[in-house]
């Protein structure tokens, strides 16, 4: 599997979700600079943490606008896989690639912490690898998780499968303790904790290593 | 000229930051305040003197960056 992770001004995960992606492939990830119009041809593409653009406007709202990112529209409509992890969630809600959009955490506090999730759907293409699990651990760090989706939103994304993953005691105030969602095609996702911190027994936990298998087994 | 935008989060959508100021202004003695919005406001520079084409442009930057419209409302100004 060929991948790359996009990188932001800004951008602090993308050394992360390389390593991540290296570990579970096995090849090297491309690297690619947000001012690139055109994506290089991978079969998986991350948008990492960080603080893209300083979180100028909205978090994730100049970085969507970006020209690798309109390339990266362009490609996940006709089906290339994407994953988006903390502010690379925020950049696929203001892209438009996903609904609903991410606001300011309930509490007013930057949450860090180990934080457990339900798997809700476990057949998509990001969970397979789980199997029966239905629990993980993984860090959440962010400040603007407050996912938030109008009623008639969530319902039919509750009904074609879409909410990937919830968190197990709220953090941040996100409708319905959302914590990880797909597109209708299911071959985009965002999420705003942390898998790619969650590789190695070092990180205190590896429930993140099966996300990234769970995407290796399903372009194979 | 100039173009005057007010961001807002629509009304329904919870606000913590507003809700935050209320309270604090209540903290204050200012015991009228019922509820606070916290919104944006973003002036720009405009080219130009046809006011009715200006606003157009700006409608069209709200739509694409200004304003995320799942969440916020916008509303413009154009100002000599």
């Amino acid at each position: 599997m060929k991948t790359a992770v996009i990188v932001f001004p800004a951008s602090n995960c993308d050394r992360d979700a390389a390593v991540a992606l290296e570990k579970v492939t096995g090849r090297s990830v491309q690297m690619v600079w947000h001012e690139e119009r055109t994506l290089p041809t991978v079969d998986f593409v991350v948008i990492p943490g960080g603080f893209s653009y300083g979180d100028y406007l909205r978090s994730g709202a100049i970085a969507a606008r970006s020209p690798i990112v309109q390339d990266i529209v362009r490609k996940a409509k006709t089906g290339l896989p994407v994953a988006g992890f903390c502010n690379g969630f925020q950049v696929l809600t203001e892209s438009g690639l996903l609904p609903g959009a991410l606001m300011r955490n309930k509490g007013l506090r930057f949450v860090c912490k180990p934080q457990k999730l339900n798997i809700v759907n476990s057949s998509s293409m990001f969970t397979k690898a789980y199997k029966n699990q239905t629990e993980i651990t993984v860090p959440i760090a962010h400040f603007d998780g407050n996912y938030y989706a109008d009623d008639d939103t969530l319902s039919e994304m509750r009904k074609s499968g879409q909410i990937i993953f919830t968190y197990e005691g709220n953090p941040n105030g996100s409708s319905k303790d959302i914590a990880g969602i797909s597109n209708k095609a299911g071959n985009v996702l965002g999420m705003m904790p942390h898998p790619e911190r969650a590789i190695d027994p070092m990180h205190g936990g590896t429930d993140g290593l099966k996300l990234f298998k769970s995407v290796l087994e399903s372009i194979q | 000229m100039k173009a005057i935008i007010h961001i807002n989060l629509k009304p329904g959508v919870l606000d913590p930051q507003g809700r935050t100021i209320a309270r604090s202004l209540t903290h204050l003695g200012f015991d009228g305040v019922t509820a606070a919005r916290q919104g944006k406001t973003i002036e720009l520079d405009l080219k130009g003197e046809d006011k009715d084409a200006a606003e157009t442009q700006v409608k069209d930057m709200c739509e694409k960056l200004l304003a995320n419209t799942v969440i916020e409302n916008y509303r413009i100004e154009i100002v000599e």
